[in-house]
């Protein structure tokens, strides 16, 4: 069970940050408008170049090791809708981080998206 | 001479097609990678390692499995997908509009990986669907790029 909350808490707390690093990097490098491979390598290397993205990436690793980790024992199908989780963090995330405004309608979608995550829980085989 | 409010229009229909786009890629690159990594990994099982010397053997036997190297290139599809669209969108207007992965991962773990997905886990990948629809239906961009 403990090994469960550590990898559950992982997936989600490192996850969602580092999509919010990641996310703050892009808004960073700009709009891409030209999606021709060289011109993608360039905004890629650009993205490189700061500091949230790295910082995302590494997150984000930390994230996927701890998904690999516990796909040894439990179903997919289980796993990735815990991870719905990470709406409730993105959306406070996307607040306190990005200055995004949560209206009390985005919130109410969060809600139901919790909701579901314990269906999903309760509804285990 | 083209009418200004047409030039907009013009723009803000390929922003969205290219945000439906790339979404889309990440609603199919995203569950699939997911999926094909829960399938290699379950073949490869249980993993405990007691020592540093036992690290090697269980990489070797990760990384010498088809389904995860293709699972792990279907999430650097994602990835990539992911990283474009949010150089415009808001991030919580792309987190929500990928939900539709939840639907297709139960559809993808019922199908190909014959798992037993209940009545009631079901219910609750509808609920995660449909909060995320609410969260999707509030204005997508709040704040100006830097």
């Amino acid at each position: 069970m403990l090994r469960e909350v550590i990898f559950y808490s992982l997936i989600v707390g490192a996850g969602t940050g580092g999509e919010l690093c990641v996310s703050r990097a892009m808004k960073t490098v700009g709009e891409v408008k030209d999606f021709r491979p060289a011109a993608l390598l360039r905004v890629f290397l650009r993205a490189l170049r700061l500091r949230w993205m790295w910082l995302g990436l590494v997150m984000m690793t930390m994230a996927f090791l701890a998904l690999l980790g516990i796909l040894t024992t439990e179903n997919v199908s289980l796993v990735v809708p815990v991870t719905a989780l990470s709406y409730a963090a993105g959306a406070l995330g996307g607040k306190m981080f990005l200055g995004e405004t949560v209206t009390p309608r985005r919130w109410a979608g969060v809600l139901l998206v919790c909701l579901g995550v314990t269906l999903v829980l309760i509804g285990r085989p | 001479m083209t009418h200004p409010a047409k030039i907009e229009s013009t723009a803000s229909s390929s922003l969205h097609l290219k945000t439906y786009l790339l979404i889309l890629l990440m609603v199919i690159f995203g569950p699939l990678g997911n999926v094909m990594l829960g399938k290699g990994m379950r073949s490869v099982g249980a993993v405990t390692v007691r020592t540093p010397a036992e690290v090697v053997p269980v990489f070797s036997q990760v990384f010498t499995t088809g389904a995860i190297w293709l699972g792990v290139a279907s999430l650097i599809a994602f990835f990539v997908a992911y990283m474009l669209v949010l150089s415009w969108a808001d991030y919580s207007y792309v987190q929500p509009a990928s939900a539709m992965a939840y639907a297709v991962v139960a559809l993808l773990g019922h199908y190909l990986l014959r798992e037993v997905v209940t009545p009631i886990r079901w219910m609750g990948v509808l609920v995660i669907c449909l909060g995320v629809l609410i969260v999707g239906h509030t204005p997508p961009s709040t704040t100006e790029a830097s």
